[in-house]
């Protein structure tokens, strides 16, 4: 293999790339990015970078002295590509040809449904550019309304709220991270809201959002009306795969990829946001949104790439996230579904300190932690161990 | 010198942080009997390495899972991209006991702005 694209230069593209070069390949690397920005961290963007804690260049992936021997295109869109001389189509008109593609465009946020006028103030949370649009309207005394209250919705409600705007959060569903962390935990998690004067609405729709120029409110299904200054539509991201379509890259809810990160086209592999790998152990493919997923997986993806797909996939560790919300840290690892049972095995619900392991039938299958940092590493451990076995 | 705990009470693969000082200091007893002293707040954000992984002469933050040579404070698997600082560690009548370093620490953005 003589030259490699990675499409994609946030997390995964430059994990990939770093992972092509530590396994020996030499040949010409391109990396092309959508952003004008080099490599940089994105889950500060809702935490540390939003408060202003942390700066532009704090956020920097790259070390100052590394030297990938790429070229970089950034602030460049791909647009298409050719599977006949695996041609990589950007929207400058450029295209680059290569014996290799890494697909790592990650993901986009999601918008709300009927996509209303462009209203000023209203924001969702992906990009650096997004983060800094968004830090420059939280205005302390303004009125903050979080659309979503899945794990970007919280922080940017925590964070607003540190900085002093009054803030209330729009859930359509009943509970909170019901889907990811169940019931109890999806409750337990949004007390935290609560008690610090955020407001939770659960189980209603947004209806619409309104305003002139700038948006003044959030008028919900049931007919209650709130006051907005600003807006944060958090209700998810959907993977960056349209400029695939039609190019014989098998797509899905991603990039359908097999358990190494290879695609139905011989040369072309995908990692990251975008990509949905068929997980053994669940027994289907599945979309890994997370930032551990694209820091432990490009390694298997240069490996499947340089080894023409014969390169045996390695059992890939149990998903991890976390998340840091009115100055507690939450974590989470493995894949819980309803009819898990849940215990508390250390701390407390009640003091907001607490450990909770989920099994199916008695096995362990899941662990949240919330400021029991010690004790969750040792169990995700355990998971990585009782789950690859 | 600064005492840490007992040596009787840091049994082998465990951490001690010590966080009379600031920034606190993180003293880990390996599997192989050796003790070692690091600035316990990771250099990539803001983690307790004492609530880390230890393996060996390394410790896996809790975190993001930046690893660090706790003889050397080198980093050894990113994100982080600073060593961490290293402290001598000293037994004497069964406590343990921190000499620490004189070169400036480094400690992460967030933690930075919050002992300025
Ligand atoms: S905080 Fe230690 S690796 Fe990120």
């Amino acid at each position: 293999m003589r030259s490699v694209a990675v499409v994609g230069a946030s997390l995964a593209g430059l994990y990939a790339a770093r992972a092509l070069r530590d396994q020996g390949f030499d040949g010409t690397l391109t990396i092309v990015g959508s952003e004008r920005h080099r490599p940089y961290d994105r889950p500060p963007l809702s935490k540390e970078f939003l408060a202003g804690r942390m700066t532009e260049a704090d956020l920097a992936l790259e070390t100052d002295d590394e030297d990938l021997g790429a070229e970089w295109r950034l602030g460049v869109r791909a647009s298409g590509l050719d599977r006949r001389d695996r041609r990589v189509l950007l929207a400058d008109g450029t295209s680059i040809t290569a014996d290799g593609v890494v697909l790592a465009t990650g993901a986009t946020a999601r918008t709300l449904p009927g996509d209303s006028p462009a209203l000023e103030g209203v924001h969702t949370l992906r990009t650096l550019d997004d983060a800094l649009a968004l830090r420059a309207d939280l205005v302390p005394g303004r009125r903050l309304v979080v659309i979503g209250a899945g794990f970007i919705g919280a922080e940017v409600a925590s964070t607003a709220r540190e900085l002093g705007l009054g803030v209330t959060i729009v859930e359509t569903a009943p509970v909170p991270l019901a889907r990811a962390l169940g019931g109890e935990m999806g409750t337990a998690l949004g007390a935290l809201h609560e008690e610090r004067g955020v407001g939770l609405i659960c189980g209603v729709a947004v209806q619409a959002l309104t305003g002139g120029d700038r948006v003044d409110g959030v008028l919900l299904a049931d007919g209650r009306r709130l006051d907005a200054d600003v807006v944060l539509v958090g209700i998810g991201a959907r993977p960056e795969i349209g400029w695939l379509e039609g190019s014989g890259v098998e797509l899905g809810d991603g990039v359908l990829c097999d358990s190494g990160g290879g695609t139905s086209l011989p040369g072309v592999v995908a990692v990251g946001d975008c990509a949905a790998w068929f997980d053994p152990g669940l027994g289907h493919h599945h979309r890994v949104e997370h930032w551990t997923g694209a820091v432990q997986r490009p390694a298997a993806t240069a490996a499947t790439l340089l080894s023409g797909g014969t390169a045996l996939a390695p059992a890939q560790p149990p998903p991890y996230l976390w998340s840091d919300q009115y100055g507690r840290r939450i974590q989470f690892a493995g894949h819980t579904r309803p009819g898990d049972s849940v215990t508390v095995e250390e701390g407390d619900v009640a003091a907001r300190s607490f450990l909770a392991v989920y099994r199916r039938e008695d096995r362990p299958v899941a662990v949240l932690g919330v400021d029991q940092v010690r004790q969750f590493t040792r169990w995700r451990r355990r998971l990585g161990t009782v789950n690859t076995g | 010198m600064i005492p840490a705990c007992a040596l009787a009470a840091l049994p082998r693969g465990e951490a001690f942080r010590l966080d009379t000082v600031e920034p606190p200091i993180a003293v880990f007893h390996t599997d192989d009997g050796e003790l070692y002293a690091v600035d316990d707040t990771c250099t990539h954000q803001d983690a307790s390495l004492a609530d880390g992984w230890l393996e060996g002469c390394e410790v896996e933050c809790p975190l993001h899972a930046s690893r660090f040579d706790l003889r050397t404070g080198e980093v050894d698997a990113p994100p982080a991209k600073l060593p961490v600082r290293t402290h001598g560690v000293v037994v004497e009548d069964g406590t343990v006991y921190v000499v620490p370093s004189d070169l400036p620490p480094n400690l992460p953005p967030g933690a930075r702005a919050r002992t300025a």
